[in-house]
């Protein structure tokens, strides 16, 4: 794998076989393959139900494919997120491969601050520095000071999206997946994710995304991944 | 390769220096399948704590379970999920050492010597284990804790037992573990049964936790719970694992509470493992289809 290259898909497989309605069998894509640049973005590209959030989550390896590979730099190393043991995938997870996904997984009655900067303690960054990168978050993406000591179980929806955006940006990973960050954002809070996906590629990170927003994309996305049409995808 | 966030604990791995960047690698690529378990991605060189293979029970001629095998790293939680039958008790039971398993081997790297057969230690070592290094957290909080003596006591009393004798330095102890699992420290000379559930439930957690365990066995530890007292203690365990780098196997019928606690995932059906890997990877996209009945059947996990 090429020095500039952060992660490269192979020949990736994934069907769905439901075994609760008696065997159905989904193929939502087969021999997928793209690679992806330090500093570069690629957008998912597709109508939906293509399997663009599918594709996100298998790259994650919260969906298991079927076959092929996804190869990521990991820790001065090259991991294979396919094949590679549960602890190594959750290895590379910690330092490495970050995740926005559409909804905040609440967890019961962690304040908003800690919940943002659970990744960073996680990974090994200090306590006191962690809170300090999430307040500088949370500030940036407009939560207000007087909600962060509340857990956000009871925020609204774009506000638990700002945390979760927030909590996907507190650590700075070297690969970034991001599913429609800024679908239920106003103008003003599209522009500040916009921004820190445009710095996330500065500072050298690569980046996947689905971005509905045509403006959006435009602005972040390099280039444009096509996923082809299937009859029965999910 | 500045832009890597490389953790301390990979800073000293086994990758350190390898000279990969830049360079060409020969195969292209390292996966879990080309890099031993132990040498791939140590924090720091670790091994696992403990290594079970092809574990079996029997109740005279009902198996209870059968070829069961798994390795715990430090810091690592496993859950065990299954309804009740499937075995997952008895598999707790065979790890803490209550039953004898009649097949199959269990490795614990025990201090300071290392990796020792649990089955060829006496009884008197099997003991010593279990009040130095092993933690157990019962579904129902009398099964683990002395309801005749106050709280105070039942925290202080296992440290009496690792040969601590200073009062003072026991009490104070007590008071911040009561403090810890956010128990009012006046109620220290109070008698447990004056506690509600879950107040009982936080105490057996303390009274497990004060001697600083390797290996937490937990048994349904939030069953019977209040969902809001239910949110309390997973919030409490959570952190606590993580702070003192605990290593668990968490038993439960619960998929939402294995979410929470667990960063891997058994699922057992019938005394044999239907599905492992990873937590969110089993509950978001399960394979086998016993997990995919498990899975559909919760409300929301």
């Amino acid at each position: 794998m090429d020095q500039s290259l952060m992660l490269r898909v192979r020949d990736l497989t994934k069907t769905f076989v439901i075994h609760t309605q008696g065997g159905v069998v989904i193929e939502v894509f087969s021999g997928l393959g793209f690679d992806l640049g330090a500093g570069e973005c690629v957008a998912l590209n597709g109508p939906s139900g293509c399997g663009k959030s599918t594709l996100l989550r298998s790259l994650y390896a919260n969906y298991k494919a079927d076959s092929g590979r996804i190869l990521i730099r990991h820790a001065g190393s090259v991991v294979d997120m396919v094949s590679s043991d549960p602890r190594t995938v959750l290895a590379v997870r910690r330092a490495t491969l970050g995740y926005v996904s559409q909804f905040l997984r609440v967890i019961p009655r962690v304040p908003t601050l800690d919940v943002v900067a659970e990744p960073a303690v996680i990974a090994g960054v200090p306590r006191s520095e962690a809170l300090a990168r999430a307040s500088v978050l949370l500030r940036r993406l407009n939560i207000p000071g007087r909600l962060w000591s509340l857990p956000p179980a009871t925020f609204s929806g774009g506000e638990q999206q700002r945390v979760n955006i927030a909590r996907g940006f507190v650590l700075d990973y070297p690969v970034l997946l991001l599913d429609e960050p800024t679908a239920s954002l106003d103008a003003d809070n599209r522009e500040v994710v916009m921004d820190l996906m445009g710095e996330a590629k500065a500072r050298g990170a690569g980046l996947v995304g689905i971005f509905h927003d045509r403006e959006v994309r435009d602005r972040i996305a390099d280039r444009l991944f096509d996923l082809p049409r299937q009859e029965d995808a999910a | 390769m500045t832009q890597f966030a490389a953790s301390a604990a990979d800073r000293d791995g086994p990758f350190a220096g390898s000279g990969f960047p830049g360079g060409y690698v020969p195969g292209g690529y390292v996966s879990g399948r080309h890099v031993s378990d132990r040498e791939s991605l140590d924090a720091g060189g670790d091994r696992p704590l403990i290594e079970v293979e092809n574990l079996g029970y029997a109740y005279g001629s009902r198996v209870a379970c059968r070829d069961i095998g798994f390795t715990l790293y430090p810091g690592e939680v496993l859950g065990v999920v299954g309804e009740s039958g499937s075995g997952k008790t008895t598999l707790l039971s065979c790890l803490a050492g209550r039953l004898s398993p009649a097949a199959g081997r269990i490795l614990y790297d025990r201090r300071p010597d290392g990796p020792v057969d649990l089955a060829t230690l006496s009884e008197a070592e099997r003991r010593l284990l279990i009040r130095t290094e092993w933690g157990i957290v019962h579904q129902n909080p009398r099964d683990g804790l002395r309801m005749g003596v106050s709280a105070g006591a039942n925290i202080g009393e296992r440290l009496m037992a690792l040969g601590h004798r200073h009062f003072g330095q026991i009490r104070e102890a007590a008071a911040h573990w009561l403090a810890e699992v956010e128990i009012d420290t006046d109620r220290m000379d109070d008698l447990p049964r004056s506690f509600s559930g879950g107040m009982q439930q936080r105490l057996q957690i303390a009274r497990t936790l004060v001697i600083g365990p390797r290996l937490v066995f937990m048994d349904e530890p939030t069953g019977g719970l209040d969902v809001s007292v239910q949110a309390r203690l997973l919030d409490l365990l959570r952190r606590l694992v993580a702070e003192m780098n605990l290593s668990g196997v968490l038993v439960t019928h619960e998929l939402a509470v294995a979410r929470l606690l667990a960063h891997r995932l058994m699922v057992m059906k019938g005394g044999r493992v239907v599905e492992s890997g990873l937590t969110d990877q089993v509950l978001d996209d399960p394979h086998h289809p016993y997990t995919q009945l498990l899975v559909s059947s919760m409300l929301q996990v």
